[in-house]
This record gives C-alpha cells, structure tokens and sequence, in this order.
C-alpha cells in the first residue's frame, strides 16, 4: 500500500534516497568511496556540491583513516567500503581510530563516521566477495553496528547512522538490494539506532533475525501457521548495543528461540544472542536455544556447494519443529 | 633571525628537552605506568615545523607523542598528568604517553600504531579543504612509518586532491631497533614524494633554522592551494626506543651516539647560533629558568593530582551514549 507519505521503492534506491537527503540538506556531510564519480554523473547525489563528492583511489585504509581525520575536525563523512570483505583493508582506522579517538582523548572528540559495507552473498562470488563481518565489529567497544533488513530500515538506518555522532557501520544485505517496499518520504524520517522491531506476532515460538534473513523467517513463520505454530519474528535492525529488552521480551511470551543470523556459527552474532538469553533469560526457557546460520566454511564458489550453506525457511522451520 | 622567533623557538625546545628528562627521571622513581618515549636529540625538528604553524593548524604524531604537542605550545601540566594516569591529565588518563592529543593547539592525536596519525591529519587537511578555513594539517611521521602503505595511499589522495598538508617524516635512523639501512630501499624518505607527485625536501633536523625555512614554504604552499609536501627531517634519538629498554648486543654504536651528542645537540646547536646572532647569555639563562620552573610545577602539578575513579572507565565512549554492558 502506498499513500502520499510514502512511496514503493528498492531497498537500494531507498539507501541512496537517504544518503541523497542527508547530502543535500547538510553542508558537513561528504561521500568517499570508490567509483563515487560514475554515481554522480548519474545523479545519485542531486546537487550536492563536487567538493563533497570525493571518488576516491583505491585505497581503503587511506580513505577510511582520512575520514575519521576529518570527521574529529568538522565533516560527518560517509564511506563507500562497497563489497563488505573490503572493510578488512579499512579494519585499522575503523577499530584503532575512529572507535577509540573519543575515549582515548578524554572525550576532546566526536567521531560522526558512517562506513557502508554491502554484504555480497549467495551470488557466486566466491569467499573474497561474500563476508558478513559483522560479528567482528560487535567486539570492539566505541562503535555501532546496524544491519537493515526492509527498505524502510536502510532509509531509516542509514539517515540515522549519518546523524549520529558516534562511528556506525551500516552493514547491507545485498540480496536484497531489488526488494521492494514501502518507504516513508519525509526527510526527518529515522530508525532508532539499538531498536529491534517485531514484523509478527505469535506465542508458540520467538525467530529472532539477523539482516536478510527477516525474509526467511517471515516465510518460515507462514509455512508454521498453517502448522498451527504461531511464531513471533523479531529483526534486530542494531547489533552494537543489541536490544537486550527485545530479546528477552519475545523470549518471555514464547519461552522457545531459534535465532537466524547468516554469520558463520562460531562467535557469529547468534552467539551472542544466545548468551543474552542464558544469562539473563534462563527461566523462562522452556526447550534450549537454536540458531539457524552458516557453517564454518569459506564460501564455495559454485552455486550448488554456495547455495544451501545459508539459512533459509525450510531450515528455520525444521529448526521451529525440533523445539516444538 | 629575529630575536623574537629565536627565544620563542629556543624556549620550545627547551620545554621538550626539560619534559623528556623529567618524564625520565620519573620512569626511575617508579611514578609512570606504561611505556615511554622520548624525543631527546629531536626537538629542533620539531620545533622548526611547529613554529611554522599557526595555533589552529592541525598536527597528528606518534607514539613518540610528547614533543609534538609541546612544540605547538601546548601546556606542560596536563601533559605531565596525563603521562601520570592521572584524571587532570589532558586526556584524562584514558591516553596516555603515546596518545598525547591537545585539540586547544591544534593537536588532533598522536598514535601508536605506526603510521595511524597520517590519515587522520590527511583527513583534516580535507576539512580545511571543504570548508575553506586556510587551515593545513601537518603530520608527524618516522622512518618506520615510512613503510607503512598508509603512507602511499595518503600523498597519493593528498597530491589528487591537492589536500594542504605536510607530510614531516622524523628520520632518526631507527624503527625501534632496526637500522633504516636495512629496511629501506634507498635512504631517503623524500625521494618517495616523487612518485606520487609531492615534492620531497630533505633537511638538517638538527637545525632549527632549515627545518624552519623549509617548513614555511611548504605551509605557505599548501595554503595557496598547490597540495602537499614531503618534508624529511634527517634527525637523530640520542635514548633509547623507550625509557629503561637495555638492548643486549647493541644495535648502534656508542660512537654513533656520542657523536650526536656531543657534535649535533640540536639545543646546544641553536643556542650556539642565537649567541651567534646576537642574543645574550643573560637572555638564554632566563629562558632557561623559566622552562625549568615550568618543568617543576608541571611535574608538582601531576604527582598532587589524583588518579581517576576506577568507574570512569565506563564515561566517554560514545558521544550518543549507549548502554554499557559489563
């Protein structure tokens, strides 16, 4: 459905209708990236001034570093990294510089950084094109990880992400870069960064999602109605600070979990999410805690090794059913 | 040289000399946690680029942290503190020796991973750029660090974008305890500008005077819009990597070392020259006294205050704060 607030639009375009937005109507904000020029003779910046519009030599760590350089003096830049797998070649200033220069100066700085990956998966690309790092950039202090899952959260996420004033690294799902849905115009549109969101009710069963993976359990939680298993799915949206209050709270109207998360099983954010709910959530448990996510293998090039690697709803299903 | 610029210049390195000893003199009672690094035998090189910098120019460093930020002016007793661990220290114990950063001076962060600093001056120099404040940045930098690929990356974007920024490698000769002469293709840092389209200048570091000079011109490039400068300081680190580091077998000659201190003192060379020029005695040993009571209220100032809370740990990690977990 769409009204006049709000228009149908791809999960891309809606990122790139909020990093417009956040462009257009600031004069501190700056884009930095690789091939940045080609979208902007394509208009994907409207008539943000070519100053701020910086296409960058391939050179991550430079780029990445200089954007905290000039976030500490004034700008609030956003970072292109693309593919996702590229941020490890930016994983120095990210961790060492931009997460810490706040803490480490006695509070002389803010950081207002926003790096870009896009999480390049399922599409036979082969391991050094189909990371989802996110698991990583939990553990270090100082920073914010959100990964959106609907085209509203990209727009949301992402304009919020811009105007916060700490470090955020706004991981994307690819996969769903052609989704479509609705998306709210109004330019003062954000999601609370540390929000998680319930797409669907139920009491049987709690399907905690991570990133893309709301498709799946949304699906997973169809095929489990006509079941008779009512599922309640929750999406993140934020994974640092996580929503402590969300996880438990689906957990308490359902006492059964299976967590979905495409990271690979050992220390991925599932790990994580589990630990929450053994610690502080333990009585309400009526069976253990599942997780859906992917092995702990590289990714095969060839779709019929890449393909059923990843959760998908017959997965979350089976795992629903073993807890029921 | 003007007698003014002399004596200021002069009453810089001075400080950097008087805290680097007393900051040494600690280490011995036992007072500093952590590790640290002087700069004795590198302040004419550090003072020359300071001086020809304006108050609100922006300077990053290295772990070898303490003389950049007391080169731009910064003051002496929240350095002292900080390097104390102590809650009136300019970074409120949460830095450190090697993380001196004074914004008041323009002085955006020393780093200790070798080479982080270059970016973020780089960085501001693109701040500058887009607000078009006439600001450069100036990033302090040593031959080890010359070997960072960070280093490529940043004249490169720098020379693009014709960014105003200085890039003031410190060559001491040493990363650590490697010599240069076996970790570098050809000795000189300066001729890597080349390739990347920034001229690269190499200077006496032990000589305020051309540091100075050379320094000047690339600022005043930089704020005609031209871009970036190469500058290389061949200078020299008469202690060692860090205070109380012995060294078994030795990686440098005492000859070597006696040498520059006896030979190319960068203090006792300028103060040689400003005698030459004109300057008293009487002016010299009043500079020299001021500096020694600073270097002592600094030091009273650090060991009167107090260490901070262990709960402050938990305060400035973000500046939109969100729950800590513990």
């Amino acid at each position: 459905m769409t009204d006049n607030n709000t228009r149908r639009m791809t999960y891309l375009d809606a990122l790139g209708l909020a990093q417009r937005e956040e462009l257009e109507g600031r004069d501190d904000t700056i884009i930095i990236g690789e091939d940045i020029s080609l979208y902007a003779a394509g208009g994907a910046y409207g008539d943000t001034p070519a100053n701020r519009i910086r296409s960058a030599p391939i050179s991550e760590c430079g780029f990445a570093g200089m954007a905290v350089g000039a976030a500490i003096t004034g700008l609030r830049p956003i970072v292109d990294l693309t593919i996702a797998n590229f941020i490890y070649l930016a994983a120095d200033p990210i961790i060492n510089q931009a997460a810490r220069l706040r803490y480490m100066t006695g509070g002389q700085f803010k950081v207002p950084v926003t790096y870009r990956a896009s999480m390049w998966h399922g599409q036979a690309n082969a391991a050094q094109h189909s990371d989802r790092p996110y698991p990583m950039f939990m553990n270090i202090p100082g920073l914010k990880v959100v990964c959106p899952a609907t085209p509203e959260d990209a727009k949301g996420l992402l304009k919020a992400a811009i105007r916060d004033d700490d470090p955020v690294i706004v991981f994307e799902d690819n996969d769903l870069w052609g989704k479509k849905g609705d998306v709210p115009l109004d330019t003062e549109f954000v999601v609370p960064i540390g929000k998680a969101k319930t797409h669907r009710e139920g009491t049987d069963v709690s399907i905690i999602s991570v990133s893309g993976c709301l498709r799946h359990a949304l699906k997973a939680a169809e095929d489990l109605a006509r079941d008779g298993i009512s599922a309640d799915v929750v999406d993140l949206r934020t994974l640092l600070p996580l929503d402590n209050e969300a996880i438990l709270g689906t957990l308490a109207k359902t006492g059964r979990v299976v967590i979905v998360d495409p990271a690979h099983r050992t220390m991925g954010a599932a790990a994580e999410i589990a630990a929450i709910i053994v610690e502080d959530g333990f009585d309400m448990l009526k069976k253990p805690v599942k997780r859906v996510v992917t092995p702990d293998v590289p990714i095969p090039f060839s779709p019929p090794m890449e393909a059923p690697l990843y959760p998908n709803p017959s997965k979350i299903a089976a795992a629903v059913r073993e807890l029921m | 040289m003007q007698n003014n610029l002399g004596s200021e210049a002069y009453f810089r390195m001075l400080k950097i000399r008087g805290f680097e000893q007393a900051v040494t003199q600690l280490v011995t009672e036992g007072e500093v946690p952590g590790a640290v690094h002087t700069s004795i035998g590198q302040e004419a090189a550090i003072v020359g680029a300071c001086m020809a910098l304006n108050r609100d120019d922006y300077i990053s460093g290295t772990h070898r942290s303490h003389g950049h930020p007391i080169g731009k002016g910064a003051e002496l007793a929240p350095l002292m503190a900080e390097i104390l661990g102590k809650v009136t220290g300019v970074c409120k114990g949460r830095g450190g020796s090697m993380h001196f950063t004074d914004t008041s001076v323009g002085s955006i962060g020393e780093s200790a991973i070798v080479g982080g600093g270059i970016p973020i001056a780089t960085g501001a120099a693109l701040t500058a750029q887009v607000k078009g404040t006439g600001q450069v940045a100036l990033t302090f930098f040593g031959d080890g660090a010359s070997n960072e690929g960070v280093l490529a990356e940043c004249l490169n974007m720098a020379a693009v974008w014709k960014l105003p920024i200085i890039f003031f490698c410190e060559n001491n000769g040493y990363a650590a305890v490697t010599p240069a002469a076996i970790s570098h293709g050809q000795p000189d840092v300066a001729k890597r500008g080349e390739g990347y389209g920034v001229p690269g200048i190499i200077v006496d570091g032990q000589d305020f005077g051309a540091v100075y000079a050379a320094t000047q011109e690339a600022v005043a490039r930089a704020r005609r819009g031209d871009g970036p400068t190469l500058i290389e300081a061949k200078t020299y680190r008469f202690d060692e990597h860090c205070v109380g580091l012995f060294i078994k077998g030795g990686y440098r000659s005492a000859e070597e070392v006696n040498h520059f201190r006896n030979e190319r003192d960068p203090v006792t060379l300028f103060r040689n020259k400003l005698i030459a020029d004109g300057m008293t005695d009487g002016d010299l040993v009043e500079i020299e006294g001021r500096v020694a009571s600073l270097i002592e209220a600094a030091v009273a100032f650090a060991k009167d205050s107090a260490f901070p809370e262990p709960e402050e740990a938990f305060e400035l990690v973000h500046a939109s704060p969100i729950p800590i977990r513990r």
